[in-house]
């Protein structure tokens, strides 16, 4: 079987896979880094979001021998080395933004990759860049509550107000 | 120690932290020493005798360790998968109630039944055999639709010659008949709740495991409640006593009902570790999921409403199919009679309600409890047919409601169907809720929509539910074959820290949080102090786990008990210490206080005393402190509220836009609002997916067109506004349960999809359309639209989009999510 080698979480790891084995098989059968979520078989739900060479990608999607040499990124790299959590991990606890946690760690992969090219992404924005990410527990309310209010951080600013029924836009 | 936080307060999460870093511990992130994985042949028909089923080729194919089929479970004896309810049919036989075996014998009754089990050393491996088995099905006509089925000649069991699993009536018909024979007016409603499939995002998964030393079998499965399932599996289908029969659930990724139910997959597995000698996996995908988990809702009825002169309501009759599917799982019989008859007087003082139910099979995936049960459906119909009422008596549908209302200094109120609403208060729910959707100046913004060209709505839904489920001598007399209490232990450790081991299940709903909140607040000590123990049947001492909004009500007073049994005996061991009388020992901060004086014990000291009890009445008290309790509820607690939702439509598309969405609810006391307000989202964007977008549809041969997340519409997040939702000010404590709690998991998903229909009819008023079947995609408003207003139709289509009016019968969903389909930016 091929051989395929590439950094996870800053480490230099590597595995035998077969052709088909997908990158999250990689990651959750041969790696055991099981934060990375199936939760679909068509690509629609975005549990399985991991960052490759810096950006957000569906890790069903790619073949793991097509990360060779790459940069990957994990849910169980999000947070510091000392445990402390990210600004963006901090703001779902804060604002409720995850119940089951299942489809948690697409959701902050997801998210991640949005704030480093959008600091001050607007709630529609938010809306939009979340459609490959379902989640069935919390109706997005607080998902895109807990984005916005991480930006706001990142940002400097205070959380901003979400109150109200009406979408601004 | 001082407590840091208290019943009433946003505490966050204490099990985010492990999921927000990717620790968390699911079913399918374990896995097991020289595991092999399962995969199953499913049928690929609807109906079918199998004439032909050769494993040969597959067997030898690389990687195969063992495949088993339906001979082989026959050959074994095993128990059919059974079913946890039994209904009594109105001529008094019972249901009927046909075997389910856990593989396909001889027959296939609907699409996904398995039909062998490949047991190989990789999931690829696995699969790469299924494609050798030599399967060859005479297909059989195949039963779908539930009124054909009532006289098709086809039969999905030989024992229900007429499709009928029960035939089965409530309520005093008699009194209903004579109350539409006095009435004014009768309004009329046929309408069809449609079939959801509940899609946890976290698919199924089941591990087996067999210690032949001990004879010890261990399940790992994607549990709601696993003693339930230790007892469903154990004493029905394999015969393996409790103590030889460990079910762990660890991290469930989400229920919504659908992993309440024993399923087939998780006793074969089981069973097949012991056969194999080694650990047995399966994990189901998601395609998969949608052909082998319970499926939701699929009611088709017909309504009645008797109204006098006045607008008072007399009477409600009801006829429904229900689809149970090609099997009956654990809880389906309930599901459309006793969570969902029950509930037809509403937040009404109708005198006289009959319904009559028949439960249809199908060749379909069997249908059960889905986040609300029963409940979603008798408030639909309840809410569309009072709508379509005060449309025809052209009154305002919130003046036809308050005009009907239990008065709040009714209750006790005993309903026509059986229920007895030990409290409530629906005008100041209701009131709360016309206000923060500024109902009263919506005609403003309708005006303004129609000047820009769209059709604005509104539309309201009063609903109540029956949670805490359930009086275990009132469900057993109604057909459950179990009891509903719940259990707890609080075991104090010797240094005065606190485990909790609940029959509750978190999956989701934040258990360890708010459970510790109610613990903390009790003993007075830091929530730091205090563990959450919950899914595992070795560690958990029993328990009937979380469903039907019952976790707090019923789990939490339970935990109630323990905690205060706990406080009793550390007042007598206080007693001896302090050289007082336990009469005179108070508990409060944490502290054991001889009443009046300054002398005093921590909690901490009391505990250290009992297990090292050098010191200790030792004659009269034993040494430890750890107290179990077993709480029965005394009746249903009864959430209510009114939601309300705007929307507005594109008359030239037919789509829809929710604009706002507004619940005002009584969940009675409130632990942690943060979590009620998330249980709240949750649940309403379920029940606008099922009115907006989500539909389980199957074609006339029994395939599932809407069998993927390609077809299948899930809600997204670009699909809704935010939301507004507020308990209200003049809520109601449950009067029975120690908490005066009465549970919010369901709410949302029961009162939010008439509150959408009856705002898009709203919004439809002038085309004259009265009702809507959801989901309402834009080429069913479109369709409506049209052929409201033939003489506009020729216009009407020649400006529509192609995608609308075209789109398939399957749900299209709204405009975006045809670009999102195929246009997605990610992959």
């Amino acid at each position: 079987m091929p051989q395929v080698s590439m950094t996870v979480n800053g480490q230099a790891v590597s595995g035998e896979v077969e052709g088909r084995t997908l990158l999250v098989d990689f990651l959750r059968e041969t790696l055991r880094l099981t934060g990375t979520h199936v939760g679909c078989d068509t690509s629609q739900c975005g549990a399985c979001v991991v960052h490759l060479d810096g950006e957000s990608v569906k890790a069903c999607s790619v073949f793991a021998l097509a990360a060779e040499g790459g940069q990957v990124t994990t849910i169980e790299g999000m947070a510091s080395p000392d445990g402390s959590l990210s600004v963006l991990q901090q703001a779902f606890q804060d604002h409720h933004g995850l119940q089951c946690g299942f489809c948690t760690p697409g959701m902050i992969m997801s998210a991640s990759d949005l704030l480093q090219k959008n600091p001050s992404p607007s709630e529609h924005e938010v809306r939009e860049w979340l459609e490959g990410n379902l989640c069935r527990c919390t109706g997005y309310h607080n998902i895109v509550k807990a984005i916005l209010a991480a930006a706001a951080r990142m940002r400097g600013e205070p959380d901003p107000d979400f109150g109200g029924a009406i979408a601004a836009e | 120690m001082a407590k840091d936080f208290t019943v009433g307060e946003g505490v966050k999460r204490r099990e985010d932290v492990r999921f927000l870093t990717g620790r968390g511990n699911y079913t399918d992130d374990i896995n097991r020493p020289n595991q092999l994985t399962c995969v199953f042949l499913r049928s690929p028909v609807a109906h079918g005798k199998i004439t032909k089923l050769d494993i040969a080729a597959a067997a030898a194919a690389a990687g195969v360790v063992r495949i088993f089929t339906g001979d082989d479970i026959a050959a074994a004896g095993l128990g059919s998968v059974p079913c946890g309810w039994e209904i009594t049919q109105t001529n008094g036989e019972k249901m009927v109630e046909p075997a389910h075996p856990i593989l396909a014998h001889g027959k296939v009754r609907h699409v996904g039944d398995p039909i062998a089990a490949v047991l190989a050393t990789s999931r690829d491996a696995a699969k790469d055999a299924i494609e050798k088995i030599d399967l060859e099905i005479e297909e059989l006509p195949a039963v779908i639709d539930m009124k054909k089925a009532l006289t098709q000649a086809s039969t999905v069991h030989d024992e229900a010659a007429d499709n009928v699993c029960f035939d089965w009536d409530f309520g005093d018909k008699a009194a209903t008949d004579a109350a539409f024979a006095n009435a004014a007016h009768v309004t009329t409603l046929e309408l069809v709740n449609n079939r959801m499939v509940p899609n946890a995002m976290e698919p199924r998964a089941a591990i087996g495991e067999y210690e032949p030393t001990t004879e010890q079998h261990t399940l790992y499965t994607t549990s709601q409640n696993p003693h339930v399932i230790r007892l469903l599996m154990g004493a029905f289908v394999l015969s393996i006593p409790e103590h030889k029969l460990r079910v762990v659930a660890p991290d469930v990724g989400g229920g919504f009902g659908s992993k309440i139910f024993h399923y087939a997959e998780e006793a074969f597995v089981t069973w097949a570790a012991k056969q194999v000698g080694r650990p047995v996996k399966w994990t189901c995908e998601r395609s998969e999921s949608f052909i082998s988990d319970a499926h939701g809702r699929d009611h088709v009825t017909t309504a009645e409403l008797a109204l006098d002169a006045d607008g008072k309501f007399l009477g409600l009759r009801v006829d429904t199919l229900a689809n149970m599917g090609a099997y009956l799982s654990t809880f389906a019989p309930a599901v459309p009679t006793y969570l969902h008859a029950t509930l037809l007087a509403g937040q009404y003082t109708t005198p006289a309600i009959h319904a009559r139910i028949r439960a249809m099979f199908t060749n379909t995936v069997w249908v059960d409890a889905y986040r609300g049960a029963g409940r979603p459906e008798a408030t639909f119909l309840l809410e569309r047919i009072v709508d379509k009422a005060a449309r025809e008596l052209k009154m305002d549908p919130a003046e036809l409601r308050r005009k009907n209302f239990i008065p709040k200094d009714a209750f006790p109120y005993d309903t026509p169907v059986a229920l007895t609403y030990d409290t409530g208060d629906y005008e100041a729910t209701l009131a709360q809720g016309l206000a923060m959707a500024d109902y009263a100046n919506f005609e403003t913004r309708r005006a303004e929509s129609a000047r820009r060209g769209k059709l604005r709505g509104i539309g309201l839904s009063c609903y109540i539910e029956a949670c805490g489920i359930a009086p275990s001598a009132l469900v057993g007399a109604l057909g459950a074959r179990a009891g509903l209490y719940e259990a707890a232990t609080v075991r104090v450790n010797p240094t005065g820290s606190v485990s909790v081991f609940t029959g509750s299940h978190s999956h989701g709903q934040g258990h360890e949080t708010t459970f510790a909140q109610v613990v903390a607040e009790r003993l007075g000590i830091d929530q730091s102090a205090i563990e959450i123990i919950h899914g595992d049947t070795d560690r958990v001492p029993f328990g009937m786990g979380t469903y039907g909004s019952r976790s707090l009500a019923v789990g939490g007073s339970a935990i109630v008990k323990a905690v205060d049994k706990v406080i009793d005996k550390g007042k007598k061991i206080a007693a001896h210490l302090l050289e007082a009388s336990a009469d005179d020992i108070v508990f409060e901060d944490g502290q054991f206080k001889v009443a009046g004086t300054d002398k005093a014990k921590a909690f901490a000291e009391v505990s250290l005393a009992a297990y090292v009890p050098h010191q200790y009445p030792i004659e009269e008290l034993e040494p430890g402190l750890e107290e179990n309790a077993f709480y029965d509820p005394k009746n249903f607690t009864y959430p209510a509220g009114t939601h309300i939702c705007e929307v507005e439509v594109d008359p030239d598309t037919g789509v829809v836009d929710v604009l706002g969405f507004w619940a005002s609810d009584d969940f009675g006391n409130v632990v942690n609002p943060m979590i009620v307000e998330g249980q709240v989202h949750g649940g309403v964007v379920q029940g606008l997916g099922q009115a907006f977008i989500e539909n389980c549809a199957y074609d006339e041969n029994g395939q599932l067109p809407s069998g993927s997340y390609m077809d299948y519409a899930m809600p997204r997040a670009d699909q809704f506004p935010r939301f507004s939702v507020e308990t209200s000010p003049g809520s109601t404590p449950c009067t029975h349960n120690p908490l005066g709690v009465k549970g919010c998991g369901e709410a949302g998903a029961i009162g939010s999809p008439p509150a959408l229909v009856n705002a898009v009819v709203d919004a439809l008023k002038d085309y004259g359309v009265e009702h809507l079947d959801m989901p309402l995609t834009p080429r069913r408003v479109w369709s409506a639209i049209v052929a409201a207003k033939p003489a506009e139709a020729a216009t009407q289509a020649a400006s529509a989009p192609a995608a609308a009016p075209s789109a398939s019968a399957s749900p299209s969903g709204t405009g975006g999510l045809l670009s999102r389909l195929f246009g997605g930016k990610k992959n």
